[in-house]
């Protein structure tokens, strides 16, 4: 027992110690290139502290989020970046640059390693055991419809955060789109392998998506792992040149994105006008009520999010008008 | 000191980190990442302080709030992205431009 609990010491250590590292480097290594791998990395090893932390359905959300989508996101910014920029602007920084400004350094360190200490002090001084609103969560379980906890308090006992973060998605994607328009144009056919591996895993994804989806109401996954396992595999059909059909960019494509938060949005209105409160589900369909809008979040989530990455609001390429 | 708190102080690591980078640096590209970094760190905190419950499992509540972060801050991400790309196609410079270097 004593050996287990040293080497469950061990293995805290080295992660939290990792992730501070890997942090730092990704902040100061002079590559650009370097520090998005080490960001993608550090991702990963996030992904592990969550499992560590007991919360697995937060590591399924990160491995496929924070170091998959957030990683291929960088990557492709950073290759646009490259292409507009030159090489300049990515070597370690010039030399004019590279002078020590101390006082542009020691000033911020100063004060956040005050704010540090501050932090430190407060998270310290807080009591060692609070069962915060777990108590709350288990006792009504069992109105819920589901019974993963976390699945729960997204879907039900705080429905709306998750409606309104469904809104702030398709924000976002307004937001990309109206910075410019993306030509749908099939680009050079893939390589060989990346073709091959695009056919064989997309539909795996796809499949894998739908498990997360379905197991959510008892065991770790749900909607935005299935959502972010799904926009994956968009991610993966984007980077082997698929597009697209022009037909399909127009109102299906859009009808997808809102797709999620209107089934969302209608079924707030229609609870409220027969319970009486906005997304309050009665106890005997609530598993069935749950499980309709976690698929249309989960396509409407992947969708969106495979959307942000083609950036650019889609546009029919002037062969194709 | 418990492992939940260990996981926080780290957590408070990382946020201190990430502001530090997102002070000190000037390309976007990499103030973009220190955003990120922060923001991890304070998701790490509020996890790490939910698993205070002794034998019992964790508090589900942060564990739901932190899955809603992570998605907005993978959609907040795409959004800075291509606003720095707009940025760069303009003025041909993914940095800001300075006070008294114009």
């Amino acid at each position: 027992m004593e050996a287990l609990t040293l080497l469950e010491w061990g293995f805290d250590g080295l992660l939290g110690l990792g992730l501070l590292w890997l942090a730092w480097r990704a902040l100061t290594c002079p590559e650009l290139f370097k520090a998005i791998v080490l960001f993608i990395a550090f991702g990963l090893l996030m992904a592990l502290a969550w499992v560590r932390l007991d919360a697995p359905d937060v590591a399924l959300a990160e491995a496929a989020i924070g170091a998959g989508l957030t990683g291929a996101l960088l990557l492709a910014a950073f290759a646009k970046l490259s292409l507009v920029t030159g090489h300049e602007e990515l070597k370690p920084a010039r030399s004019e640059k590279n002078r020590i400004r101390f006082q542009h350094y020691w000033m911020p360190a100063t004060t956040l390693l005050l704010v540090t200490a501050g932090l430190f002090y407060v998270i310290l001084s807080l009591p060692p055991y609070a069962a915060g609103l777990s108590v709350e969560v288990a006792s009504n379980l069992d109105t819920s419809g589901v019974s993963n906890p976390v699945t729960a308090v997204l879907l039900n006992f705080r429905g709306y955060d998750t409606l309104l973060e469904m809104v702030v998605l398709l924000l976002a994607l307004l937001g990309v789109w109206s910075l410019g328009d993306t030509t749908i144009h099939r680009e050079a056919a893939p390589g060989l392998v990346l073709d091959t591996l695009a056919r064989v895993l997309v539909p795996l994804l796809i499949l894998v998506a739908a498990y997360l989806l379905w197991v959510g109401a008892h065991a770790p996954g749900g909607a935005f792992q299935a959502g972010a396992v799904l926009g994956a595999a968009g991610v993966l059909l984007l980077l082997s040149s698929w597009r697209p059909h022009a037909d399909l960019i127009a109102w299906p494509l859009r009808l997808m994105l809102v797709l999620g938060p209107a089934i969302f949005v209608i079924m707030a209105v229609l609870l409220y006008l027969t319970k009486g409160q906005l997304l309050e589900f009665p106890p005997a369909q609530a598993g069935i009520l749950i499980l309709i809008l976690e698929a249309v979040a989960t396509v409407s989530i992947g969708i969106t999010l495979a959307a942000l990455f083609l950036g650019g609001r889609p546009r029919r390429g002037k062969g194709q008008a | 000191m418990s492992a939940p708190f260990f996981y926080a102080l780290v957590g408070i690591g990382l946020f201190s980190l990430g502001l530090y980078g997102l002070i000190v640096h000037a390309h976007l590209l990499r103030k973009i990442l220190a955003l990120n970094i922060m923001g991890s760190g304070i998701f790490l905190v509020l996890v790490a302080l939910a698993k205070r419950t002794g034998e019992a499992p964790p508090d589900a509540v942060p564990h739901a709030m932190v899955i809603t972060g992570v998605v907005v801050a993978v959609s907040a991400t795409a959004l800075a992205l291509t606003l720095m790309l707009k940025l760069t196609a303009e003025t041909g410079r993914a940095e800001l431009p300075e006070k008294g270097r114009e």
